[in-house]
């Protein structure tokens, strides 16, 4: 773990669920592995926050625990998992994906799912209709079963799946976990479930329930009390539910390919891209370089009419797809009109490659732009060989590929004549490696996170006292309406600060997504 | 190699103007101090996208922020009593404490020594009042029963009277409490200021604490 991981997976569980669970998770995500007690007296908190807090982070997946060194005789150890903490930046996303494609309901069911870790079906389906009843005009109320379909729509297409049952040999279920199986033969994969995406059948029926505001908050408190206790009765005990984090990650990425293919060809051709990436859905694995071939024909018939395309103009299109630089389809065989596949590893490593030369372009200029893309290709070059192809003048091509260096965006490779590496007698040409160089930039992209939210908490707590300062000011004078019109204004230029800040975070956020998806591919793929 | 060395001495495989400096000169001044906090940027950057997506996700994740503010899982410190022990604190304290979670997880999904008391959730006045006030007049009751039958029984005897001081004050003890009880219950029911919902009269304090520390020592 980097320093800057750790410091973004600080911030985001301050944010989230305060400053003990933030002090008991950076310490464990910095010791790999602890025992409760070790983290106790480590952390010198007391034993039962402890406890609280870690409860708090394995009901979210971001902690799992596992017997430990000593074996299961000795006591259990606990470790982070930093991926999950690092999927909070991304929530809004996922909810609004969601919302894209199931409505309102898939919208407030991954909502609730998110931010109570796993949760029963029976649960869920009772607060978000309580939710929508709260939002419908009066005297209409949401049915359950309206609710239980989008949940189902939800599994369905994987989207939640169910929390991987504990394996701990021949426990009881009605005990606590006391003998949990050590890490590494633990199953951690959900999908390792056979039972992963299977409904349960529950006994639900009814209709959301509307809270009278004057009641309070007791009357919420004793509901969702109420709601928790009659779980039992729904027939779904113990089988919780969580955010299929990877299948919404695929989402993103076939989303992420078929926008690059509409902005460099055009919008016909992202379509067919689009048509052949929902067919391949199904049948593709998660870390697959490629789509399963589709032929050319099955392409067409599972075009959408309203698209109009004739046959011989699909085989058009396709052909220029295939031949496109950016080697997003390719052809893999003749039969059935011709096979095609999405290139899905290949199409990340060219969005990553065309973030990487756009951040050089914002940050050193359009030339600078030039001559690391010139690297890019031409791999090895010398400096006066860049001078000549990038077609600068020696100065300032000398003065880019200076800073670029000493920014770590290009690197020296030394080919020495002799062993003992003389000057004279050495080549020294310049290169630049895109894995490295995209690393680099992932953590470029979580420090500036990381100073996107400090800089959003000093805001916050400069108008609080500045805030308070003026309400003492406006007791004190009596001029309220002068005072009043600068609180606003302050609280006015605070809102907007605030507003960019926010969604600075979630568009280097997309950026994160894109570096993550290309480093983890290179890794499956090695 | 050797005899070569004096020919091909200042020769070197690339331009050596290109490096900015001839030789003999001395080399450019070293930075001393750290980079600024603030360095000065060569360009401006690009605007932030806009639309109806991204103000949806603004607006959605600053929701998810306040809100996560008042679940259960955001867990605060039990404040510390910092010097004497007040009155209020009976009536104002009853909120937080270290030794007890606020949501019920699934235990059966949690190592057993992760365990510890739920905080149950504190039922209106009119009922404890209910179940509480005859059951204080019945205790009254059977504790007043008992002292009659004992000093029918045991009026000779020396020890007797120590016996009825001791039950009496046991009796004290227990109509001490009872009476405590009775008066909060009074206390409460009468209008004060402050949440009596919030009140926790420690009846179950002390339930659990460190009696899962019966795993390995090492």
């Amino acid at each position: 773990m980097t320093a800057q991981e750790v410091r973004l997976c600080g911030l985001l569980l301050q944010e989230h669920f305060g400053n003990v669970v933030e002090k008991v998770g950076t310490h464990l995500i910095r010791s790999g592995v602890l025992t409760l007690r070790a983290l106790a007296h480590e952390t010198k908190l007391p034993l039962d926050l402890v406890k609280k807090s870690l409860c708090v982070l394995v009901q979210h997946g971001m902690c799992t625990f596992g017997a430990g060194r000593r074996g299961p005789a000795g006591p259990v150890e606990y470790r982070i998992n930093c991926e999950h903490i690092f999927h909070m930046l991304r929530y809004p996303r996922y909810i609004y994906t969601a919302k894209s494609l199931y409505g309102d309901t898939g919208e407030l069911i991954v909502e609730e799912i998110l931010q109570r870790g796993q949760m029963t079906m029976s649960s869920t389906v009772k607060t978000v209709a309580d939710r929508l009843t709260h939002n419908m005009p009066e005297g209409q109320s949401m049915d359950y079963s309206e609710v239980v379909s989008a949940f189902s729509q939800l599994v369905e297409t994987h989207f939640l799946q169910r929390c991987p049952p504990l394996a701990s040999a021949g426990s009881s279920s009605s005990g606590a976990v006391d003998t949990p199986l050590p890490f590494a033969t633990q199953p951690t994969e959900p999908e390792s479930n056979p039972d992963c995406y299977k409904l349960p059948y529950i006994n639900l029926t009814g209709q959301g329930k509307r809270r009278r505001s004057s009641e309070g908050g007791e009357a919420e408190q004793r509901a969702a009390k109420k709601a928790r206790t009659d779980n039992s009765e729904c027939g779904d005990d113990g089988i919780y539910w969580q955010v299929n984090f990877q299948r919404f990650h695929l989402h993103f990425r076939d989303q992420a390919i078929i926008s690059a293919v509409s902005c460099k060809l055009d919008q016909t051709s992202s379509e067919i891209v689009r048509t052949m990436l929902r067919m391949s859905e199904v049948t593709t694995p998660a870390h697959a370089a490629f789509t399963q071939a589709l032929s050319a024909n099955e392409i067409f018939r599972a075009l959408q009419s309203s698209y109009n395309i004739a046959r011989p103009n699909l085989d058009q299109y396709l052909s220029l797809l295939v031949d496109d630089p950016m080697e997003f389809v390719g052809k893999t065989g003749d039969s059935g009109g011709g096979m095609y596949v999405v290139n899905l590893h290949r199409a990340l490593a060219n969005l990553a490659r065309a973030t990487l030369e756009s951040v050089v372009q914002e940050r050193f200029g359009s030339r600078s732009a030039r001559i690391f893309r010139l690297l890019l290709r031409k791999r090895h070059l010398e400096q006066k060989q860049v001078e000549d192809f990038a077609m600068i003048p020696a100065k300032e091509a000398k003065d880019m590929l200076y800073t670029l260096l000493s920014e770590n965006l290009v690197q020296l490779q030394e080919i020495p004549k002799t062993p003992d590496y003389a000057p004279s007698r050495t080549f020294y040409l310049y290169t630049v490696n895109q894995l490295p160089t995209a690393r680099l930039l992932l953590q470029h992209c979580y420090k500036t996170v990381c100073n996107l939210i400090e800089r959003r908490l000093y805001e916050t707590k400069e108008n609080k006292r500045l805030l308070e300062k003026s309400q003492r000011i406006e007791a004190i004078l009596a001029s309220l309406q002068a005072t009043g019109a600068e609180a606003a204004q302050l609280t006015e230029s605070l809102r907007h600060h605030i507003n960019k800040l926010d969604s600075s975070e979630n568009q280097v956020d997309e950026t994160i997504f894109l570096l993550e998806s290309y480093i983890n591919s290179t890794k499956t793929s090695r | 190699m050797a005899g070569s060395r004096g020919r091909g001495r200042s020769q070197f495989t690339f331009n050596v103007d290109a490096l900015g400096f001839g030789r003999g000169d001395s080399l450019p001044t070293s930075a001393q101090t750290p980079s600024p906090l603030f360095p000065p940027m060569q360009f401006r950057p690009v605007p932030l996208q806009t639309g109806e997506e991204v103000d949806y996700m603004l607006a959605l994740k600053q929701e998810l922020r306040a809100s996560s503010k008042n679940l259960p899982f955001h867990i605060k410190a039990a404040r510390t009593k910092t010097d004497v022990a007040r009155y209020s604190d009976k009536y104002q304290n009853g909120e937080l404490k270290n030794n007890c979670i606020e949501w019920s997880p699934d235990w059966s999904r949690m190592p057993k020594e992760l365990c510890i008391k739920v905080r149950k959730p504190r039922k209106t006045g009119a009922k404890p009042q209910l179940k509480q006030k005859p059951k204080v007049a019945a205790k009254k009751e059977e504790v007043l029963q008992k002292l009659e039958t004992l000093e029918k029984r045991e009026e000779e005897q020396h020890s007797e009277e120590e016996e009825d001081e001791e039950k009496k004050k046991q009796n004290d003890e227990e109509e001490g409490p009872d009476a405590d009880e009775d008066y909060d219950e009074e206390e409460i029911e009468d209008e004060t200021d402050y949440i009596m919902s919030y009140f926790d009269n420690g009846e179950d304090f002390g339930a659990d604490s460190d009696d899962n520390m019966d795993e390995a020592v090492y």
